[in-house]
Parts: C-alpha cells; structure tokens; sequence
C-alpha cells in the first residue's frame, strides 16, 4: 500500500512500511532534552495557566457538590428506590474503567515486549491514578456516612464487628484499594531514574532539592538497574492479573445481584473490554491535543496513535460481542424477566440511551476503525475518542438504571432523574481529572527518558567485536 | 557508620556503551571485583560483563505474594468462622470461595510491595549522598547520555597508578579520582 507520498514521508519505515516508533535522528541528549525541558522551563506557557484555571474552576464545582452532600446526605441526588445506584456507581465504573487503559500499556504491552508503548505509558499511568481518585470517591460518597468509611475495612474494634466476607462491597475495598496502591507504586518505581535525570539537569536549587529528594539518590548503577528491571518487571507481571481482577470484582457487583440484565456470567469479560475501549480512548483524547501543544510528534508518533486505534477496534468488537450475547441470552434463556428488561432497555422510556450506546460505541468507531487514513487523523481520531468515552459512559448508564428502575414487580417501578448535584459532581470529577493532569504535565516527568533511550539504536552493542559506534556524531 | 576518607575511586568516562562494556569486560578478566558501571539506562552487557546476573528480588516478591494470600485468607477465615459469625442466607460460614477474592488482592499486593520495597532496599536506596557525586563530569552525563566504569580503592588489585593506566588504555573521555 505504499504510495510515491508515502515513501517520502520521513516518519514512514522504509523496511516495513510502518510509521516509526520513535522520530529519525533522535540521540540520547535529544530525547532527554525534549523531555526534560518541558519539567525544568522557567517560562510555564500561558495556555497553561488558563487550562489549570479553568479544570481547577470545574474542581471547586466537585468541591461545593460534595460539601452539600456532606450536610444534606444523598437524597440531594436523583436516586430513589427502586433507582438506588445512580450516578455514584455510573461514574464509578466509568472512572475505574478508564484507569485499565493505563495498567494495560505500563504492564501487559510491557510483558508482551511492545517496545512503542514505552512513548506512553507514564502519563497513561498517570491517567489511571487520577482516574482511580477519582473513582473511589463515588462508592465512598454513595454509602451516605463518608466519614465512616473506615468501617469498610477489617480492623479490631470495640464494636467487635467486623466486615462481611460474601458481600461484593468488601471485595470492592479489597480490588480498590490494592489497585490505587499498586499503581502508584508502579508509577512512582518508573519515575526514580528520570527524576535522577532531572535533578542532575535542573538549574534552581529548589528543584534541584526536591527532585533529589524524589529521585532517592539514584545514580544509575548498573547493579540497581538489573534489579530495578526485576522489580519492574515483576510489577508488570503482578499489575496484568490484578487489572483483571478490579473490573472483574466490579462486575461482580452487578452479577451478584438477582436482577434482570446483571445477573450474568457474560459481566467480567465484557466489563472489563469496556474498561480497555473507554480506556484506550481516554489515552487517545489526552495524547493527542499534549503531543501537539508539546511538539512531541517525534517521540508520540502516529505509530502510536495508529496501534492504540487497533486495540479500540479490538475491544470494541469484545463489547460488541458482549450487546449481542446480552440480546441472545434475554432470548435464549426464555425468562420472562430478562426478555422484558431487554426490551424494556430497547425500546422502553430510556430506549434513547440504549439508542446513543449502539450509535457511540459500535456504529461509528467499529465502522470507521478500520481506515489506516482515518487511524492516523488526528483531528478524526480525537473526535472519535470522545464520542466513545460518552458511548462508555451510557453503557454504564444503561446497565445501572434501566435494570434498576423496571424490577420485577410493575407496583414498585419508578424512573430515574439525575438532579443538578448529580451533574456537578460529574462535571467536577472531569474538572479534579484534569486538574491534577495539568499538574502532572507541569511538574513530572511525562514520558520516561530512561525507557525512550533503550529505544534508540545507539544503545546496540555489537557482540564480541569492539562497540558499535552507530554515528552518534551523524545523529547530531 | 564512621565517616570514610580518602579515595572512594577511579572513575572513566565513554562515549558509548560498547566501550564501557569493553573496558568493564577486561577489568573483570584483569581480577578487579569491585567496580561498577553507571549509565543512564539498562545495559544488560555491562550487567554480564560485571558477572551480576542473579538477584533476589523475584524471591522477596514471592514471599511477600505468599505471605500476603495467606494472612487475608486466614484473617477472613477467623473473622467468618470464629470471631464473628453472620448467617447470610443460610451458607455455610466457612464459604471459602468467596475468600479468594480478598486473599487474591492481598497476595498481588504484598508481592508488589515488596518486590518495590525490597528492590530499593537491596539497592540501598534511598541514599542522598554518594561519593561518586562528587565527581564533577558524573552528573552531567550519567543520568543523560554519559557512561562511566568506577574502580573502587577497596578493591585489592586498586592502585591509583596501575588502575589510571589501565582505566585510560581503553581511550576514555576522561579519568577522575573521586573522594569520599
């Protein structure tokens, strides 16, 4: 498929016909350079100030909403019985769900030695701890008593209660927690050496002090390293199994329940595709407006944004599959009772965001996906990726209220209206997620140089015989 | 710890990783033992050239992983069974199916603690202070684009002349002495 355009375009492979993963001519200074500046400038762009004000302006919304839940409780939400779960558990999962694209590119691309991940990875973990904070804010706030939200976990105490093993919410604690925990971990383990890197290249003595603290004396040794890449690893391999297991848990408490529509054993698999896709496409909506704004083409390329379009596309179908095998089993299970929920969901009062749901997350990126021009559009890829992470949220939408609110006895049916609390804390949760992204842009590290280097060709040594000397002068 | 004094080491200077490896690969055959490469990223070769190819942070990892399944087992199992039993629609209390979930959690945990933990506590991290700092070529290069070969003055074949020679033979940039 190689037209004369092609070929001339320098970012294109000539062997393989590939875009590059990284930009030609690219040294080690270069990359660390491009980086680091970003992190050691003197002069913050306006722009940024402006986006920092703004997503802070969104956060106080969150600040105010939760203040008023605080001391009026969770009837200022739309919830009711039977719609109990709402907007809380909705956004939950979206939000969890988000943060599995991240886990998905520092550890499973990782172990399955997918070099061109290494571009991305740190601000798609960064993504996945803010959307984790994000999170578990809402199961926290739903419970209705926030402040005792310490009885969820297992301590002794003079009450002598202790929590209740078979519930799903205890296990939420347990995935929850260990995920946020392990993240961070992660995250932080991958910035050690590029804070080293940053402490050695800052000029102010404040940033010099912090990033050495940060940085905890690394020094680039070459028997740290070697264990530095066991542990690295090692987390990789322990974070694959766990990510799986978060959705999985949270899938669980949906599917332990006796309810038409999530009573299934279809829920862990299709949640967690929906995790990766809604994921993916968050990575996308972040990447491409910083990899313009940053002039990072050379190091983010369209390699990149091409290879994460695919595994939308993949998981996309897994969700697909996941619609059609729900329709399938409300028929072929021949229970009255999930033939009227899926109906109901079709084509009932709220059919519309089942409507908005096909539409978003499988009529325009499963159609259009499959374009390498439209995969490497920025502009197209960006639009789309916002129309999945609204198609993902309405799948959630969907799972929670329309089960909910059509049970099993006409008598106690009710309907589902989110209030403007609902709203204010969601608008807020975005403003909170993009707050801390600014900060993350400003002040950490937001590709790992250390990683970006082993990429480059000049690391080759050629065995046996003296060094490779791959041009260095040349590169420059 | 008493202070140290005198010469932490011999530190060169190269361009190029091959050239470290090499220089690290016929110091070792020369008998020094102690020394250590520094770059700005993984070099496996240097790793095979210093013969440090086995560590134990895997091992910790493990047992952090089996400690951690363990106790959230146990502790579900003891709370269920002894220290509070609830009857939840008539299981049976020890329903041990659903205590795999908090025990799998816990073990992914553990081990990642402790493969974390333990990573930088076998590295000695953190340590803010280290003599090699003190050269004045180390931290412009080492965590960018620089890589450095240390012969350490412990090191019973070390002499400040013999070593400087040896060190330069192999055309480094630059040798340094560096002091505690």
């Amino acid at each position: 498929m190689a037209t004369k355009e092609k070929i001339n375009d320098p970012m294109l492979d000539p062997k393989t016909g590939e875009y590059a993963v990284i930009g030609p001519g690219q040294t080690f200074k270069s990359v660390t350079d491009t980086i680091s500046k970003i992190v050691l400038t003197a002069h913050t762009p306006v722009g940024w100030f402006l986006g920092l004000l703004m997503a802070g302006g969104l956060a106080t919304g969150l600040l105010i909403g939760l203040t008023w839940l605080v001391l009026k409780g969770v009837g200022i939400w739309g919830i009711t019985i039977p719609g109990a779960w709402g907007f809380a558990i909705i956004n939950f999962v979206w939000w969890i769900g988000i943060g599995h694209a991240g886990t998905l590119i520092s550890a499973i691309l990782l172990l399955f030695k997918q070099g061109w991940r290494n571009s991305i990875n740190r601000f798609a973990e960064a993504m996945t701890i803010f959307a984790v904070v994000c999170a578990g804010m809402f199961p926290l706030i739903h419970v209705g008593r926030p402040w005792l939200g310490y009885w969820l976990f297992p301590y002794p105490n003079t009450m002598n209660v202790w929590p209740q093993w078979r519930s799903p919410l205890a296990w939420d604690v347990f995935a929850v927690s260990t995920y946020a925990t392990i993240s961070v971990v992660f995250w932080y383990i991958g910035m050690i050496p590029d804070f080293g890197t940053l402490r050695d290249r800052a000029k102010s003595p404040l940033a010099q002090y912090c990033y050495g603290l940060l940085s905890l004396g690394w020094r680039g040794s070459t028997r740290h390293w070697m264990r530095y890449e066991s542990a690295s690893l090692l987390l990789a391999g322990l974070s694959t199994p766990l990510v799986l297991s978060v959705h999985t848990v949270i899938s669980f408490d949906f599917a332990v329940a006796a309810l038409a529509g999530w009573h299934t054993t279809i829920f862990p698999p299709y949640f967690v595709a929906g995790a990766v896709y809604s994921g993916f496409a968050m990575v996308l909506t972040l990447a491409i407006p910083i990899r313009k704004l940053y002039h990072l083409e050379h190091i983010i390329t369209l390699r990149h944004l091409d290879n994460m379009a695919k595994v939308m596309l993949v998981t996309g179908f897994i969700v697909c599959y996941g619609y059609g095998m729900e329709v399938f089993m409300a028929w072929y299970s021949a229970s009255h009772w999930e033939f009227f929920m899926m109906w109901n969901r079709m084509f009932g009062p709220m059919g519309w965001a089942y409507g908005i749901l096909i539409l978003t997350n499988l009529a325009i990126p499963l159609t259009t996906l499959w374009f390498r021009k439209l995969r490497v559009n920025t502009t197209y890829l960006f639009i789309l990726s916002i129309i999945v992470n609204i198609g993902m949220w309405f799948e959630r939408f969907v799972i929670v209220v329309t089960s909910l609110y059509r049970d099993y006895l006409p008598s106690s049916w009710g309907t589902y209206k989110a209030t403007r609390w609902d709203y204010l804390i969601y608008v807020g949760t975005l403003g909170l997620f993009t707050f801390l992204f600014f900060l993350f842009v400003r002040f950490l590290p937001m590709i790992p140089m250390s990683e970006l280097r082993t990429m480059l060709p000049q690391t080759k040594i050629r065995p046996g015989g003296p060094v490779a000397e791959t041009n260095i002068e040349e590169a420059v | 710890m008493p202070m140290q004094e005198g010469i932490y080491g011999l530190v060169a200077e190269f361009d190029t990783p091959g050239d470290m490896v090499r220089a690290t690969e016929a110091a070792h055959h020369h008998g020094y033992r102690r020394m250590d490469c520094y770059t700005p990223y993984p070099v496996e070769e240097a790793a095979e050239a210093l013969h440090f190819t086995k560590n134990r942070v895997s091992l910790i990892c493990l047992l952090g992983g089996i400690l951690g399944g363990s106790t959230a087992f146990l502790m579900q199992t003891w709370i269920a069974v002894w220290s509070y039993p609830l009857n939840i629609a008539g299981r049976p209390l020890y329903s041990w199916p659903a205590f795999i979930i908090p025990a799998y959690e816990w073990t992914i945990l553990w081990a990642g603690l402790s493969a974390a933990f333990g990573m930088l506590a076998m590295n000695g991290l953190p340590q803010p202070y280290h003599p090699l700092f003190n050269a004045p070529n180390f931290r412009d290069g080492a965590t960018v684009d620089k890589f450095f070969l240390c012969l350490e003055a412990t090191d019973p074949r070390f002499s400040l002349v013999e070593s400087r020679a040896f060190l330069e033979s192999f055309n480094p940039v630059s040798v340094v002495e560096v002091d505690h």
